[in-house]
């Protein structure tokens, strides 16, 4: 469906993109995370014609984009595109602006009205279809930014950072509406700082980092590859600090503060010789915190924790 | 607080061009601007006025005061027309030709008789010269009236004194022969002083010095230039009395309008404001850019080029709905006479509104933020419309200046609209304006499109 193969884009001195590949199969829902200026927007946007790629391809429904703009034209009518930003047209009311986009992806007629009457209802502005888009919450905006963007029933969904600066309940109304596309059978490439949105919902995760794909797979497939399938445990202990040291020491964990800290591989296996060794050197857990691994952590684990400006 | 509100303020400032441009540019643009058309610059009070001069008497007389006028530092004088690639001296029905066509504010109509009548300082019940005028230049008129008057002084003083000795004569009795070769000697003495000055007042202008000739005859300029009583919105010719030559002033314009000045006001207003409505019209575009509509309606597959097309097609439409109901107010409040001239109107919107609204684009183009384009626009429209003659006319201006409003969009479109309202020029004649109007907008149309090429991918 979607099949980019080395893409390259430099902007000066900075690379945006470097030799970037990936691919998006039917129905499929992609996550693309990346920390901010790892080349995720300029991927986005080189998938909707406006970045031009210094090199590499991008094929499109089978279809090689070339830059002619007839064949191209006809490939990106199959996309649908929903930005970061909120891209609607203040003054006009919610319903105008659906009539507008609709009318942008070629829609008339009948069918306008139709699939304008679908996004309303879609979106849960119905009851606000008359009213100006500038008297919206934030909430409101992002699901009729979302509707705008995928009126004309597209095959596959860019969708850069949906969820970005909106209240639980709309962050939980739009996944609704995402799951409800999803039903519909469109592919979906998700680009997002939600590391929880993207585990819930993507069937696979690309991690991009300098322009460059680094890592790829399902979240199992990713935790394997980068941090393993350990757990990690925190354990709570009674005692002073030299007990803590000892106990440390004895069962090969790390002392953070009064916790005990370590990774363990097999939680059944592994935590009763734990919980015996503290025991035997006098020690007694009072709590104890297990976790699994995350995207989080391994989303860390792949591009560090410096920060990116 | 205080000092951290200052440095706030001053960062601020110092850091916003576009403020510190509104703040220290703007006042020094218009100043200059003022100061040239009504300061002068010390060079020249006013422009030159351009006067057609048809000497139907032919006498020396006439001759004499019209090779005076010539040397009348300002004034351009038009004596001739070329008819068969020759140049013929101006007749009555050409003088008038040239003032109904805008070419002249003023033509000197110097009749049959003028030699007999010169002098008379009686008024003697007709007049020697007819000065047909266009009161669209309320300054012209007066001003070349009272200088008839001064130069006649100066041009002939032996034949005025001449004429005054020979009504001493009629009223207080005959001179003895004595007084007799007293008085021909001072005629002879005069005349030549008369041709002496000509020919220094001619070498004078010649080098440009037009103080001098000036000052020497202000007294005669300010005796005799309420004389001919020339008041514009007369409709019928008045003779003048009191001075060497007797004027009558005749409007040939302006005496069956009352909405010429109008729809000037009407023009130049609405020009100004439909620059600036279509600069923030254009502004749009940056909205676009900054709320990311842009963006989205050019990857849902719309080309640059169709979103500046577009939306100069609409900004044209708003822009010509804009000037019709300026002037249908016109129409309704101040009698202006719309429906008779509705024509030329309509071709004139037709070409101003499309070249306003490329104008409008450009700018656009040209800056990067809404901010920046209020700014900018403020101060290139302000200045264009000064200089193009939307604030005052640019008959006021001093020649050069005036030369140099032509470069701006309104001085085209205010002749326009002045040639529809005022000469009652018919449609063709309005093909120059109409032509440079499409121009601009043809030429600031591609402008626009070039500059918007940076919203192209990239």
């Amino acid at each position: 469906m979607l099949l980019i193969s080395e893409a390259c884009k430099r902007y000066g001195q900075t690379v945006a993109l470097d030799h970037c590949s990936l691919e998006v199969h039917p129905r499929e829902w992609l996550g693309l995370l990346g920390p901010n200026g790892a080349g995720k927007t300029s991927l986005i946007r080189a998938i909707a014609g406006r970045v031009k790629l210094d090199g590499g391809t991008i094929a499109l429904f089978g279809q090689t984009l070339s830059g002619a703009s007839g064949p191209d034209r006809q490939a990106r009518s199959r996309l649908g595109v929903v930005p970061q930003e909120i891209a609607l047209y203040p003054t006009l009311t919610a319903r105008e602006n659906l009539e507008v986009f609709a009318g942008l992806h070629g829609l008339g007629g009948a069918t306008r009205r139709e699939r304008v009457e679908w996004a309303l209802t879609f979106t849960g502005l119905a009851d606000r279809a008359e009213s100006r888009t500038a008297t919206f919450s934030g909430g409101m905006k992002r699901r009729l930014n979302i509707a705008c963007g995928v009126l004309h029933r597209p095959d596959l969904i860019l969708l850069d950072e949906p969820t970005v600066g909106v209240d639980p309940q709309s962050r939980q109304r739009i996944w609704e509406m995402l799951a409800d596309l999803r039903s519909g059978g469109a592919a979906l490439l998700l680009t997002t700082h939600q590391l929880d949105e993207a585990q819930q919902l993507c069937d696979r995760i690309v991690i991009i980092d300098h322009g460059r794909s680094i890592a790829s797979g399902t979240l199992h497939e990713l935790i394997a590859a980068s941090i393993g399938s350990h757990h990690e445990v925190r354990l709570r202990v009674s005692g002073d600090a030299a007990l803590l040291g000892a106990l440390g020491h004895a069962a090969a964990l790390r002392v953070e503060g009064t916790l005990l800290v370590g990774r363990i591989e097999d939680v059944s296996r592994d935590l009763p010789p734990l919980f015996a060794s503290i025991g035997a050197a006098g020690g007694r857990v009072e709590e104890i915190q297990l976790t699994s691994p995350t995207l989080h952590s391994v989303f860390i684990a792949l591009t560090g924790r410096e920060l990116r400006e | 607080m205080i000092r951290t509100l200052l440095r706030i303020s001053w960062i601020t400032l110092r850091r916003d061009r576009v403020a510190l441009l509104l703040t220290f540019l703007l006042p020094i643009a218009f100043f200059s601007i003022f100061a040239l058309v009504f300061g002068g610059m010390g060079r020249e009070g006013t422009s030159r006025i351009r006067v057609a001069v048809a000497d139907l008497d032919q006498s020396s007389a006439s001759r004499r005061l019209v090779e005076a006028l010539e040397r009348e530092p300002g004034l351009r004088v038009i004596v001739s027309a070329v008819i068969d690639d020759l140049p013929q001296p101006l007749d009555r029905e050409q003088a008038l030709a040239l003032v109904r066509a805008g070419t002249v504010p003023a033509a000197v109509i110097l009749l049959p008789g003028f030699e007999a009548r010169f002098g008379d300082f009686t008024g003697g019940g007709e007049s020697s010269i007819d000065l047909l005028v266009d009161t669209s230049d309320p300054v012209a008129g007066p001003m070349v009236a009272g200088l008839l008057q001064k130069v006649a002084m100066t041009a002939a003083p032996d034949l005025v004194a001449g004429r005054g000795l020979e009504l001493f004569e009629k009223f207080a009795g005959g001179f003895t022969p004595q007084q007799k070769r007293a008085v021909k000697g001072l005629e002879v003495l005069l005349a030549a002083q008369a041709a002496s000055s000509g020919a220094a007042s001619s070498g004078a202008a010649a080098s440009g010095a037009a103080g001098s000739g000036a000052a020497a005859t202000s007294p005669a300029v300010e005796a005799n230039a309420s004389a001919p009583k020339a008041d514009p919105s007369e409709s019928t010719p008045t003779p003048g009395f009191g001075g060497p030559v007797s004027v009558r002033t005749v409007d040939v314009l302006g005496e069956s309008k009352s909405s010429g000045l109008i729809a000037f006001y009407a023009a130049g207003t609405g020009v100004m404001f439909l620059l600036f409505s279509m600069s923030g019209a254009a502004g749009t575009l940056l909205e676009e850019q900054e709320a990311g509509t842009l963006e989205r309606l050019l990857s849902a597959g719309m080309g640059v080029g169709t979103v500046i097309f577009g939306k100069w097609l609409f900004h044209s439409a708003v822009g010509a709905l804009q000037l019709t109901v300026m002037f249908l107010w016109g129409w309704f409040m101040f009698k202006l006479e719309l429906f008779e001239h509705l024509g030329g109107f309509v071709v004139m919107t037709l070409a101003t509104a499309p070249a306003a609204a490329a104008f409008g684009l450009t700018l656009a183009g040209v800056c990067r933020t809404r901010a920046q384009l209020g700014a900018v626009s403020t101060v290139t429209i302000l200045i264009m419309s000064a200089m193009g003659g939307s604030m005052f006319p640019r008959f006021m201006m001093p020649e050069w200046v005036q030369n140099l409003g032509l470069v701006t969009f309104n001085a085209w479109a205010l002749d326009g609209y002045q040639k529809v309202f005022w000469y009652e020029a018919s449609t063709w004649e309005l093909w120059p304006q109409v032509a440079v109007l499409l121009a601009i907008a043809a030429i600031l149309l591609g402008a626009a499109r070039l500059l918007a090429r940076r919203w192209e991918a990239s």
